[in-house]
């Protein structure tokens, strides 16, 4: 076997090479491979159908209809995402805004309420907001957190001499904030552009709540109603396709982004401008936006939570099994999910080496696949192959673990950058052997961002939907399934209370994960 | 016996080569600094004799035991070697107390043996605090005592002290000397500073490319550099051309003694002759000597390195005189400048 070489960038630019731990790199293959699962049995489906029987499927009106449908949506809800998350960003980070601390906690929040309550607090109150004014409005409310979280951590860390230095040369504030400041956080907006298009392209539940036909949508009726997998099949090969072009793009963008950022210990904080008589007006526009995004969903489950409902439904779940089944199934998947981004991270923050990046850029494929094609996919494969998992737990956990890896991988490999190697060769150096290393030194500096990724997964789970209603369990509810029972029965009141232990349960590992952020810098030394 | 004995060590890294048949001694108890610019595999030998590294070729022995080469492999944690690598390097989720007791036996972490190292290294009473709350002269010191806890053999420091600023530098460097010469324990530094090696080490080890190019007291090195390149690595140097004669080397700036070191030009005839800044002397008066103009003065308060323009054919451009404390000179004034002293010779080089 190859032994890898990598070349380590040390303080005092001497360059060593280390080898790459071979444990890890088989550990991280194999990852990798499970990532790609399932994309292989996509295509595997796709050649047990038959190219020419696909390229029937695809090349009709409704796929036209679909991508219109898709990108009509896409462009408006993007570009709205992005001027109010920046602009929410700027306001909250550069400006005098009264009460910006708690604004900037509210505008985060709606992240943590899934799209698709959204849309039921809208259309159940207010049935008239349906179709593309209706799609256009839930999902800017839902999605320009995307945008703002990125943009505003930006901002915060970009360099105020460059605004000093323009202002200085003769440069008016509106326009230093037009061709400097704008031009240090591009890369990010349009990063953010790019993952709001991903979460367009994967989501289900609001689409269909809301009447809206794009290709989740098509697929799940054709899959689930229409029993026709070949079909099905088809058109997400063109979600996956459309997927991984917005991937790309962000990737390329990710590199670009990486330049502008600016050297660690310039992190003073510059000025702030003086809104004046704008002041009102601007919290008045941040407050319509959390109102819209945050207020009116809560509120009206809250509202329907009050007045109850009876259902037609006959009672299969209590809310007490539905949540205690999404509290087991999520927290399997984020343990898992855990496990799997730890060696991936490890090797990827250890080896920087051309082959090791490769193979850490081949797990981010995951983030373009929507979870109802991981989930077709896992139906596809285990239909075909494996039939007595289908309708497994096991299933509808691995495929939580796979969508979720990119979150979990994010969390675990920040920490791992708190526990650089030299740490474990001191620590080696002075009698330890490698377990007891491994035990004493990195397991308690990982261990937070561990904790960070297990949340992160949870919390996204616990709301997850689509991929739940494919693979659960025959007989099996989660809060998921049954809120979406009864939405779809028009049961509102009875389909509140799933909703509001979904958020309860979120909230959990939310405000955990806010703590460890908030910790973060400390742990870097960093002065407060 | 000597502490640490490396013969012909090899290291590199897939097609470049970094360490190229390595021979070092260090004697016990002794502070040994290994001088050499960026990339010359300063670092790589440090690691090499700690153990995070394996040779490809060579022989490492420490006090005398064989622990790599050909078939042997001391691992890291076995060779009771205190390390210290460049940035202190302390584990960020422990106190300083626990940092220090990381290498010791569980009943020994909490006993008096941590405070006692504290004390040493002139940080009793911080036990309880954690990294990021220390300054880095502190970080540094409290690297010190977690390697000196474990009762090393021998310790490896890594530009210690390239993190600090320049005003903490050189009283840390001195206390860590103290330290060193009470505990008696043999040490190699690794540093880039030619200054920081002369005035810490009892021996300098320079190394370039990948071997040691010469290995003295910092006052061989001084005064008997084997070549021209390595009396310009080493100090300020005004190379200029003389003739031998004897024991003498006849130069523009007057008669100076040669040196009879290896390395040095034996054989009479025209050569290179390296002058020191303070073996020449600066004179307001036209006597004897080569005359010049005064260009600028460095004040650098112990002393001042005054550049003199001059036309003689034989010197360089600009001549460097360093003079006790401010130089009372002016801009434009001329002098005449001349030298005496010991020189080291070479012989002059083929045009």
């Amino acid at each position: 076997m190859a032994i890898l070489a990598s070349e380590v960038e040390l303080p005092g630019s001497v360059r060593v090479r280390r080898r790459v731990p071979r444990g890890l790199l088989v550990a991280s293959c194999l990852v990798a491979a499970l990532l790609l699962l399932p994309l292989a049995f996509l295509l595997l489906e796709a050649r047990q159908v038959g190219w020419a029987q696909l390229f029937g499927l695809l090349f009709r009106q409704l796929t036209l209809t679909l991508l219109v449908n898709l990108v009509g949506l896409a462009v408006v809800v993007t570009a709205l995402a992005a001027g109010i998350g920046t602009g929410a960003a700027w306001l909250v980070e550069r400006t005098d805004l009264p009460g910006r601390r708690l604004l900037a906690l509210l505008l985060v929040l709606p992240l943590a309420v899934p799209d698709f309550v959204v849309a039921f607090g809208w259309v159940s109150l207010l049935p008239a907001v349906s179709g593309y004014g209706g799609a256009v409005l839930v999902m800017t409310a839902g999605l320009y957190p995307l945008v703002y979280l990125p943009v505003s951590a930006s901002l915060r860390g970009a360099d105020p001499t460059q605004e000093e230095t323009a202002r200085t040369l003769g440069l008016g504030p509106g326009r230093t904030f037009w061709r400097v400041t704008l031009r240090q956080v591009r890369p990010t907006i349009l990063a953010g552009c790019l993952l709001v298009s991903l979460a367009l392209l994967a989501e289900y539940g609001a689409f269909e709540i809301l009447g809206y036909q794009t290709f989740t949508t098509e697929i799940f009726t054709e899959f689930q109603v229409g029993f026709n997998a070949p079909a099905a099949c088809a058109l997400s090969l063109v979600v996956v396709l459309i997927g991984l072009l917005v991937l790309l793009g962000e990737g390329t963008l990710r590199d670009r982004g990486r330049m502008a950022r600016t050297a660690h210990n310039s992190r003073r904080a510059g000025p702030r401008l003086q809104l004046r008589r704008w002041r009102w007006p601007a919290v008045a526009a941040l407050a319509l936006v959390v109102a819209v995004a945050l207020g009116m969903p809560i509120g009206v489950v809250l509202y329907w939570l009050v007045r109850g409902g009876s259902s037609t439904l006959p009672q299969s779940a209590s809310v007490g099994s539905a949540a205690g089944h999404t509290v087991l199934y999520s927290a399997a998947a984020a343990a898992i999910a855990t496990i799997l981004a730890l060696p991936v991270a490890l090797l990827a923050c250890r080896s920087p080496e051309r082959g090791v990046r490769l193979l850490e850029r081949s797990t981010y494929i995951v983030q373009g696949l929507p979870g109802l094609v991981i989930a077709l996919a896992l139906v596809f494969f285990a239909l075909h192959y494996l039939p007595f998992v289908y309708q497994t737990s096991g299933l509808l956990i691995g495929a939580y673990a796979i969508l979720f890896f990119p979150l979990a991988y994010v969390a675990v490999r920040a920490s791992v950058l708190q526990a650089p190697v030299a740490l474990e060769e001191v620590a080696r150096s002075l009698g330890r052997s490698p377990w007891q290393v491994r035990w004493r030194v990195t397991l308690p500096l990982v261990a937070p961002g561990l904790a960070a990724a297990f949340c992160l997964v949870f919390l996204s789970a616990v709301t997850e939907l689509t991929a739940t209603l494919v693979l659960v369990p025959t007989g099996v509810q989660t809060l998921a399934t049954q809120f979406w029972a009864y939405t779809g029965n028009v049961s509102y009141g009875a389909a509140a209370p799933y909703a509001a232990a979904m958020v309860a349960i979120s909230i959990v590992p939310g405000i955990l994960l806010g703590r460890w952020f908030d910790r973060r810098p400390a742990q870097l030394g960093a002065p407060r | 016996m000597k502490a640490v004995s490396a013969v012909g060590l090899h290291k590199g890294f897939r097609a470049t080569p970094v360490l190229r048949g390595l021979d070092l001694a260090v004697e016990q108890a002794s502070l040994t600094a290994v001088l050499g610019p960026s990339g010359s595999g300063k670092t790589t030998l440090l690691r090499v004799i700690a153990g995070l590294e394996r040779a490809d070729r060579g022989e490492l022995s420490l006090a005398g035991q064989l622990v790599d080469g050909g078939r042997h492999f001391l691992r890291p944690e076995r060779r009771r070697i205190g390390y210290v690598p460049q940035e202190a390097s302390l584990f960020p989720h422990l106190t300083v107390e626990q940092n220090v007791g990381f290498g010791l036996a569980r009943q020994l972490r909490s006993g008096p043996r941590v405070a006692e190292l504290l004390d040493v290294v002139g940080l009793g009473g911080l036990g309880g605090r954690y990294p990021h709350q220390l300054s880095g002269g502190q970080q540094q010191r409290v690297a010190l005592a977690r390697a000196l806890a474990i009762a090393p053999q021998l310790l490896l420091l890594d530009e210690p002290f390239s993190a600090l600023d320049p005003s903490l530098r050189a009283s840390v460097r001195e206390e860590v000397r103290g330290i060193l010469a009470r505990t008696g324990i043999a040490t190699i530094l690794v540093t880039h500073d030619q200054e920081e090696a002369l005035s810490v080490a009892d021996q300098v080890a320079v190394l370039r490319q990948g071997v040691v190019a010469q290995f003295g007291s910092p006052r061989q090195l001084y005064s008997d550099p084997v070549d021209l390149e390595m009396a310009r690595f080493l100090g300020d140097a005004n190379l200029i051309e003389g003739i031998v004669s004897g024991d003498e080397v006849v130069t523009p700036l007057g008669t100076l003694r040669r040196r009879t070191s290896p390395g040095s030009a034996g054989t009479p005839g025209p050569a290179v002759v390296l002058v020191r800044p303070e073996q020449i002397v600066i004179s307001a008066e036209a006597s004897t000597g080569v005359p010049g103009r005064i260009l600028h003065a460095e004040f650098h308060g112990h002393d001042s390195v005054v550049e003199v323009a001059s036309a003689a054919p034989q010197l360089p451009g600009t001549i460097r005189v360093r003079v006790q404390g401010a130089a009372n000179v002016e801009p434009n004034a001329l002098v005449t400048l001349s030298a005496s002293g010991e020189a080291q010779v070479w012989p002059k080089p083929a045009e």
